[in-house]
């Protein structure tokens, strides 16, 4: 009976937090709290990788009750993030207003430069993560390395279908990386998401695809999917199997950041509070094991060194976009 | 048997005290969350999820899953009682439950629409039951030519038969399919139509802002007129006596219910279709197969139990997708995906094998959520009777309310609350005129689905229509539209000439 009224208890709670009667955690720690519910800004649409770790970093924040006001995750996927940097740069001043963001940080201001968007205005948070990139085939070829990879697609020449998210997005800079470095001529089909990239290699209506072990993982554990090489300095302990691109020869490593970023003008109070919200977040279990299981990687990062690194990316991203063409 | 044997265990699970209370609970919340415009299950489940940390993850997604099938309940009832779609799953629901509530018989609506949905619930979730796995490797096969070939067929089905002016039909369309290219341009990643330059274009037009316009505003302009200062609109009854007659009524409907079970279905497996565009296409296929077309849109009840039906399925359906391959087939499975993900199951193919207890207490929760979001429902429907009967000079002001929250509510961006409004002008201008106005929401709906899937697919095959007709399921799909297309002309050629023979 105990274990049963434990568990209504639990209902109980559930029922109440529901209902919208749960008091607000206090935080003392801080000097600067909220004062009003946080809007929690996602740089890309409900279900997507950005979204879903959103969700986790609002969940964490709630479950351990890190803030003494809401965050409400609003997603503004439109325009490549356009939407949302542009929402953000009107809000400028406005300590209740923060973002999750990716690679897109970088590539949608350099390709619309109409939106008028300097992102080193943006104020630095916290850097949550890094995601990391692999070259997957589907199993049922006898692709098993980068050279039998390379023989198939050259054979194909512009009937290889890459699939990838977006155009002139990180899997396009991908692409183009190995279209150069190995001289091949893939076709690059651009699809709504990374579960749909990772669906359409898994059901064979793609040749390969650069998807980010989260959105491959299950179709890799299931045998459908098999990993080639990765982008990375090191080996990822979940595909030991996989070569880096630097241990074959080429010298590139790619990374996506998991990033959260305040509206530009943002007063240093609140910034400090931001900041340690999500260093705290950072340093949860849940945080950490959802890094580990999904082969996360990267220091939590702000302030000063975040916004160097930000720097860096950019001219990266620039350098890229204009040996593409995309950009000029 | 191994099958009725981890069912067993499945309802073992789904009916510990917690997880039955949970289910209950759910429901009711869902219901009341779908029939408020502007929430929908998304945005219920979305609210939701972070609560879910107090119980089990088990008990968590049973909740989730309850709530999600609660809305798809509810989202008929503003549909028929207001005419404002409360979710973009409903929409469909208004086309004859609306006109249905009118003439006073909306229990008789309300009724069908519990019933149909019951039974699209059961029936698919006795088909994820049996063949979850074979039906999974299907979803997995299916690429951008069978879905653009599928929304092919679903504008086939809304052009082709039916009594309708087809000129008219085919500029609803286009306008709806011009609308729905507004924002960006996954090909070549570029915005488009941005007009004026608002930035609240980027993310294109939202199709509930559009149906909530037209159907909502739209409806409660033309109400105005017609009514000329009526008090009441409807002579809504209600008693046991109608309720059983309902019940018995919809023995006609037995064959449409199946079809929009089916139907449904499949579509909701699809990943990336859901529960809208099922509803929507069983609308136009019950419209299609009917003896009496021409009533469709006046209110007639099997365009009720069509979409709903339909809507019910399609949400079992898009679980499938979610939980063994791990790609979301809506909206809201994307949520619960995040939820589970957050929770320690990692959705995919292992999933039925490393938490077969998930999965089938899952599985049973659903039975258990259907049976009990239809006895709520029906315990409800005097209380939504009763709102009818209010006099129309204070509905119509709610009926407004709950149109602005409803377009605010999804992007809480006020460009489109005077987006709404206008549509709810040219919709009302639109009806006056004797525009049909469904096939401008389904061109909303389908359109951005079938223009990425068309450009993908030529993409593949450097611009050959040769690869709709190569793949057998896009081949299949793909000449059963052509014929719905061609089949009226053929129709209007024999007609004209028998008459100068």
């Amino acid at each position: 009976m105990r274990h049963i009224a434990r568990r209504l208890f639990g209902f109980g709670l559930v029922a109440g937090v529901g209902l919208g009667f749960m008091a607000a955690p206090h935080n003392a720690a801080a000097d600067w709290e909220p004062k009003k519910p946080v809007e929690f800004v996602i740089m890309a649409g409900k279900g997507g990788g950005a979204d879903k770790m959103a969700r986790l970093m609002q969940s964490v924040i709630q479950k351990h009750g890190l803030a003494s006001k809401p965050f409400t995750p609003i997603n503004k996927p439109g325009g490549s993030g356009a939407e949302s940097l542009v929402y953000l740069k009107q809000k400028t001043g406005d300590d209740h207003v923060i973002m999750v963001t990716l690679n897109s940080f970088y590539t949608t201001p350099l390709r619309n430069p109409d939106l008028d968007i300097d992102i080193s205005t943006f104020t630095p948070v916290g850097r949550m993560a890094e995601d990391t990139f692999l070259l997957w085939v589907n199993s049922d070829t006898a692709i098993k390395t980068i050279d039998d990879f390379v023989k198939a697609a050259k054979a194909k020449g512009n009937g290889w279908v890459m699939a990838g998210t977006g155009k002139g997005q990180e899997d396009q800079l991908l692409t183009d990386f190995l279209n150069k470095a190995y001289g091949l001529d893939m076709k690059y089909v651009p699809y709504k998401g990374g579960g749909r990239v990772a669906k359409e290699l898994a059901g064979n209506n793609a040749d390969s695809t650069v998807n980010n072990p989260s959105e491959q993982l299950g179709f890799y554990q299931a045998g459908k999917t098999r990993a080639l090489a990765a982008f990375t300095p090191a080996r990822l302990d979940l595909f030991p199997e996989a070569p880096t691109f630097q241990e074959l020869g080429k010298d590139f490593v790619y990374f996506m950041q998991r990033s959260v970023v305040g509206a530009p003008g943002m007063s240093k109070e609140a910034e400090a509070y931001y900041r340690d919200v999500f260093k705290k977040v950072y340093a949860t279990d849940e945080w950490q094991g959802y890094m580990k299981s999904k082969s996360l990687q990267g220091e939590f990062l702000t302030g000063d060194a975040l916004k160097t690194y930000w720097a860096r990316e950019k001219e990266n991203h620039r350098e890229m976009l204009t040996k593409m063409g995309e950009i000029k | 048997m191994e099958v009725l044997n981890l069912l067993a265990g499945g309802f073992a699970i789904a009916f510990e005290p917690l997880n039955l209370a949970l289910v209950v609970f759910g429901c009711a919340i869902g219901l009341f969350v779908g029939a408020m415009p502007g929430l929908g299950s998304v945005n219920g489940v979305a609210i939701l999820l972070p609560m879910t940390f107090l119980v089990p993850p088990e008990s968590a997604i049973i909740f989730l899953a309850a709530l999600y099938y609660g809305a798809m309940y509810g989202g008929a009832i503003s549909s028929i009682m207001l005419g404002i779609p409360g979710a973009s799953t409903a929409v469909a629901t208004t086309f004859d439950g609306r006109p249905l509530a009118l003439q006073g018989k909306a229990d008789v609506a309300l009724i069908s629409a519990a019933v149909a949905s019951f039974v699209g619930g059961t029936i698919s979730v006795v088909l994820f039951t049996l063949f979850a796995p074979p039906l999974a490797e299907i979803a997995l096969t299916f690429g951008s030519p069978e879905i653009f070939a599928l929304m092919v067929l679903a504008f086939a089905t809304f052009i082709g038969l039916g009594g309708d002016d087809i000129p008219k039909t085919l500029f609803s369309i286009f306008i709806g399919l011009a609308m729905s290219a507004v924002g960006l341009d996954i090909i070549s990643g570029q915005p488009r139509l941005i007009f004026f330059g608002l930035p609240g274009f980027y993310h294109g037009i939202n199709f509930l802002v559009l149906a909530i316009g037209i159907y909502g505003i739209g409806e409660m302009l033309w109400t105005v007129e017609v009514s000329r200062g009526k008090m009441s609109i409807s002579q809504a009854t209600m008693s046991l006596r109608r309720i059983v007659d309902g019940v018995i009524g919809l023995k006609s409907s037995v064959k449409t219910m199946l079809m929009g079970s089916f139907l449904g279905y499949f579509v909701g497996i699809l990943p990336a279709a859901g529960a809208t565009p099922g509803s929507l296409m069983a609308y136009g296929v019950a419209k299609t197969i009917s003896k009496d077309p021409g009533s469709f849109g006046k209110g007639n009840v099997d365009g009720v139990v069509a979409p709903e039906a339909a809507n019910n399925a399609a949400s079992t359906g898009a679980m499938l997708p979610m939980l063994t391959l791990g790609i979301p087939g809506s909206p809201t499975t994307a949520i619960l995906l995040g939820g589970m993900v957050i929770w320690g199951l990692e959705p995919g193919p292992l999933l039925f094998v490393e938490h077969s207890d998930f999965v089938w207490g899952l599985i049973a929760s659903l039975y258990a959520a259907n049976l009990f979001a239809l006895l709520i429902n029906i315990a409800f429907i005097p209380a939504f009777i009763w709102v009818l009967r209010m006099p129309f000079t204070i509905l119509a002001p709610i009926i407004f309310v709950l149109c602005i929250v409803g377009g605010y509510a999804p992007t809480q961006d006020m460009h489109d609350v005077w987006l709404m409004l206008i549509f709810g002008i040219v919709g009302y201008l639109m009806r006056k005129l004797d525009y049909p106005l469904a096939p401008a929401v389904l061109a909303i709906v389908l359109g951005p689905l079938a223009e990425p899937a068309l450009r993908q697919s030529l993409l593949i095959s450097n611009g050959s229509f040769a690869i709709f007709f190569e793949r057998p399921f896009a081949g299949v799909i793909m000449v059963i539209a052509l014929g719905l297309l061609i089949l009226p002309v053929l129709q209007k050629i024999v007609r004209y000439a028998r008459r100068s023979a």
